[in-house]
């Protein structure tokens, strides 16, 4: 009678409010793109940031609650608190940044726009869901929700040989990570006989020794799968390839959106299943953070086209937030400490989320018009366009991770954490990578500042990329003045 | 006034780094005006400071003054902790002043290419970091200045830099970042040793630990002092740095970021690690003395006459290290009477060195000379200022290096006598060879013939608005020379509660 109970439990309908607003938007924006005249189709735009925003009501409606629905075995398997609204919150803004770059870059192209938007919200609902998922199966769909449709839009360029290798190159390594994460999952499944995280947490610790072994090899496969998603290294390889031959305004949101929505669920699993056997698996997120960061920044050095500097820049900001993994403890008093690593986490991420979004609004408004993507053309650009180019290094500023912008709380804070768990090894290979970083950001600030420009002309930049990138930059400097802003929301969104 | 006892500190800290964001929205064309907001919101900073001192207690300089504590990051337990003592006000005052005099000088002259907005901007920007370093008593509050003044010394030396620029940048820039990261690691493990950023309550508190944990920390902390001061052998940024970086920039690296440095011992390193101090204090000194000589022997062999003043300062930062290595009362007031004499006339020698370039449009050595025959004011100003540095009776530059030795003949907190008498006899070797260098630059530039290729060109003398720059630093000096007491009776109070810290 087990299935009539989960068949007939009644739903929180306020509790999904933001899901169902953003899918009815996205089934909207696809069906309005069908009556639209030709020069309309533009319109679409307008009303899925219309869906965001009334999709951002819908979680700041929420605000403070804590709720839990779709219950199975007792165990709520979507729960609203502070954590999934705090990313709610931030997905819904990343949308809106993601389609004030998208707007002019597609109306101008040879795009379908419509299914773009489309494509786009639905990917972002996945990262919505993601964020209140407490079992695997919700995981799981969460997750591939926000891969697919981000599948065909890196194949957005029909006409493009290089845009369908980035659609088939993700396609294909997307498949193969959901693959070895459903095995993962299954082997949990199998050990624990439970798919929700809170049973699954109370019932792992106290499997048999000789269970061990599956345990860690569980954790393997999920963690390669979502590796995949993070493009943490050595999975990475599709990313850059990916980035390139993508519309732009994609892999920004490959890069911010689907990038976040691979962690999130990554600190829902770490953080709320396996806690108690950390000493097993603790190690994986060492060397997978240390390689990442690394290899990531040891490549960027070499880059000489912006997107793909910024998708290896990205594979190392992604090694900075794996440091937290590797300071989740086991056994009693590591609640504290966890929680620290949790809140660093979140501060990372947000704040990385804003300036790498910042950085590819810059890199599209400058490939528009009289531009392009390679660094070289980047020289003398303060002469042409001084505000475009002291944004631009504002956002690289903040990603290296110098003040006077927040990217320096985002790498404190995980460095913090690293120093107060005792990793010092840890925190000196973060420093030394903080530097490498510095010298491949610097050279594009180098050559905009530093360098004489081929050319005279000023870049055209649209108001909405303007406003855009003004308030990402403002954004970023009042959290550096006042960090709270931040780490507030961060400090009391425990999963 | 009891605002400015609370916000003082506060708002000339910040007001620059305002005025930073509002010059932004002054349209490019009108300089002018960009220049006179600029200078409007300096002069009021350094009136906030002028008003400061009037309301500092002189006779209770050794606590902290004009204190003020909020909380700030709560989750990391940082707090808005600020205030000065003795050894941070003249520094602080210091720093208001010198940024003042660069926008005067700046309405004279803006370096190629151009752009007064981002150039006032970034001083402005720097003038924030700068103060805001010497009033910090919270050591998350102290990085952040610390670190904010990168920024926008990398952008002046890059893009207004001289034909080296690029190169000096970057090195500037990774260099400082490399030891910043080594000092915030220090800073992280005192609070987890502590429980607390607060400088005021670990001094109080104490650190616990073994003297190996409490050696690391304080090596840490060093080395990120080190750079910036820069002690050798870690100075290899700076003569780069000093010789590309556009006059003004010159200028505030040496009278005031140096500064930093060395306050950040006198500050964080000593007080919160007395044991360390003791133990690495041997090590400052030998460090400072070979500084000292090596600075010297450089300045002897450089004929680019910027690149010969920076070399100089390695060699003065060196006697300001020794004196702080002496852990005594004579030797650390000797320190800040140091610093605060080496950012008036290093600061001076910067600017005349920019005006030299203005008017003969070369630095080398070989291609000047005659100075004081065809501008005869300003080959006085040159001469002056060259004979304050080698540390004239009289002039400001005296006292601090004659405190440095003076400590080192019997240092305190039971260091070995015999060798800080090594030292001071190797800082009196590096006195005379300082002479030797300055003198030796008096003559090739001020003296002799004017060049074949400058005979008979209209160089000019002195402009008003040079005087005006240029007039607070030259009476500074001869005061600060002739009345030593003046710095000396505020720095006291404050030297003698860190000399009762490291067991004096």
């Amino acid at each position: 009678m087990e299935l009539t109970g989960l068949v007939q439990q009644s739903v929180d309908w306020h509790a999904i409010a933001p899901e169902l607003v953003l899918a009815v938007s996205a089934f909207i924006v696809l069906v309005a793109d069908l009556f639209l005249p030709k020069e309309g189709k533009w319109i679409a735009m307008p009303l899925a940031a219309a869906g965001i925003v009334a999709t951002l009501a819908a979680v700041v409606s929420l605000a403070g609650d804590d709720r839990g629905t779709f219950e199975v075995a007792g165990s709520a398997t979507f729960v609203v608190n502070d954590f999934a609204l705090l990313f709610k919150g931030l997905f819904c803004v990343i949308g809106l940044f993601v389609l004030a770059i998208s707007f002019h870059h597609f109306r101008s192209g040879r795009y379908y726009q419509g299914e773009y938007y489309f494509l786009m919200l639905t990917s972002l609902l996945g990262g919505l869901a993601m964020a209140s998922a407490r079992d695997l199966i919700s995981i799981f769909i969460a997750i591939e929700l926000i891969s697919i449709p981000a599948i065909v839009m890196s194949a957005m360029r029909k006409g493009d040989a290089r845009s369908n290798e980035a659609g088939l190159k993700f396609f294909l390594f997307s498949v193969l990570s959901s693959a070895l994460m459903l095995y993962g999952m299954s082997l949990i499944y199998g050990l624990t006989g439970s798919t929700v995280l809170t049973d699954i947490a109370s019932s792992i610790g106290s499997i048999e020794a000789s269970s061990e072994p599956v345990v860690v090899l569980a954790v393997f496969f999920l963690l390669v799968g979502f590796a995949f998603k993070i493009s943490a290294v050595p999975f990475h390889f599709w990313a850059p390839d990916t980035y390139e031959g993508a519309p732009s305004p994609v892999a920004a949101f490959l890069s911010t959106a689907s990038k976040v929505g691979g962690f999130v669920g990554l600190l829902i699993l770490m953080f709320e299943a396996f806690p108690s056997v950390a000493d097993t698996w603790r190690p994986l997120f060492a060397i997978l953070a240390v390689a990442t960061m690394t290899v990531g920044n040891l490549v960027a050095l070499r880059q000489t086209q912006i997107i793909r500097l910024l998708a290896y820049s990205g594979i190392a900001q992604s090694g900075y937030v794996l440091v937290c993994f590797a300071l989740i403890e086991s056994g009693p008093g590591a609640a504290e400490a966890n929680r620290q690593a949790l809140t660093s986490a979140i501060v990372y991420l947000a704040i990385y989320a804003v300036m790498d979004a910042g950085a590819f609004a810059a890199a599209v408004s400058f490939a528009r018009k009289g531009g392009s993507y390679f660094i070289s053309d980047y020289s003398g650009l303060w002469r042409r366009s001084p505000v475009l180019a002291t944004l631009m290094a504002g956002f690289l500023v903040s990603l290296a991770g110098t003040p006077p912008m927040a990217g320096a709380w985002a790498k404190l804070f995980v460095f913090l954490a690293t120093v107060q768990a005792e990793v010092y090894w840890l925190a000196v290979v973060m420093g030394v990578n903080a530097v490498i970083a510095a010298w491949y950001y610097l050279a594009v600030v180098k050559a905009m500042f530093f360098d004489q420009p081929d050319s005279t002309e000023a870049v055209e930049v649209p108001y909405l990329l303007r406003a855009a990138m003004g308030l990402a930059a403002a954004a970023l400097v009042a959290v550096f003045v006042y960090p709270p802003l931040i780490t507030d929301l961060a400090d009391k969104a425990p999963l | 006034m009891d605002w400015l006892n609370d916000w003082g500190l506060s708002i000339a800290t910040f007001l620059p780094a305002i005025g930073a964001v509002a010059l932004l929205l002054i349209p490019s064309a009108k300089e002018k005006l960009m220049n006179t907001a600029a200078l409007v919101i300096t002069g009021v900073t350094l009136l906030v400071g002028i008003l400061l001192c009037f309301e500092f207690d002189y006779g209770n300089a050794g606590a902290l003054q004009f204190e003020l504590n909020k909380e700030w990051i709560p989750q990391i337990g940082a707090n808005y902790h600020i205030g000065v003592d003795g050894m941070a006000f003249p520094l602080f005052v210091l720093s208001l002043l010198v940024s003042f005099l660069c926008i005067i000088y700046m309405r004279w002259h803006v370096p190629e290419p151009g752009k007064p907005k981002a150039f006032l901007a970034l001083v402005l920007l720097l003038e924030t970091g700068m103060t805001g370093t010497f009033i910090a008593l919270d050591l998350m509050l102290f990085f952040i200045f610390w670190e904010i003044v990168l920024v926008p010394m990398y952008f002046m030396i890059g893009i207004w830099g001289g034909p080296n620029r690029q190169y000096a940048s970057v090195k500037f820039f990774l260099y400082t970042l490399f030891g910043s990261i080594f000092m915030l690691l220090g800073f992280l493990a005192l609070r987890l040793n502590t429980g607390t950023f607060d400088i005021v309550q670990m001094v109080d508190g104490g650190v616990s630990g073994s003297s190996m944990f409490k050696n690391l920390v304080f090596a840490g902390l060093a080395l990120g002092f080190a750079i910036k001061v820069p002690m050798w052998p870690f100075h290899t940024w700076l003569p780069d740095a000093h010789t590309e970086a556009p006059t003004v920039g010159s200028v505030l690296l040496a009278a005031i970021m140096l500064k930093m440095g060395t306050y950040g011992f006198v500050r964080i390193a000593y007080p919160i690690l007395p044991d360390a101090a003791r133990d690495f204090a041997p090590v400052i000194g030998i460090l400072a003395v070979i500084a000292i000589i090596y600075g010297a022997l450089c300045c002897l062999a450089q004929t680019d006459l910027k690149r010969l003043i920076a070399f100089s300062s390695v060699g003065h930062m060196g006697f300001v290290m020794l004196g702080l290595a002496t852990l005594n009362d004579k030797g650390i007031n000797g320190a800040i009477f140091g610093m605060v004499a080496h950012g008036l006339i290093t600061g001076m020698l910067f600017f005349l060195a920019g005006s030299i370039h203005e008017r003969y449009h070369t630095r080398e050595i070989s291609e000047l000379g005659g100075m004081l025959a065809q501008i005869p004011r300003f080959g006085s100003l040159f001469t002056y200022a060259a004979i304050a540095s080698l540390g004239l009776p009289g002039l400001a530059g005296f006292w601090g290096e004659m405190l440095s030795l003076l400590g080192s003949y019997e240092p305190g907190a039971g260091l070995s006598p015999a060798l800080f008498r090594v030292l001071m006899v190797g800082g009196g070797i590096g006195t005379v060879l300082t002479a030797g260098y300055l003198l030796w630059t008096i003559q090739r530039v001020n003296l002799g013939k004017v060049p074949a290729n400058f005979e008979g060109k209209p160089i000019f003398d002195v402009q008003p608005l040079e005087w005006i720059a240029w007039t607070p630093l030259l009476v500074l000096i001869l005061v600060a020379g002739l009345f030593p007491k003046l710095i000396l009776h505020v720095t006291d109070g404050a030297v003698q509660g860190l000399v009762g810290v490291l067991g004096g």
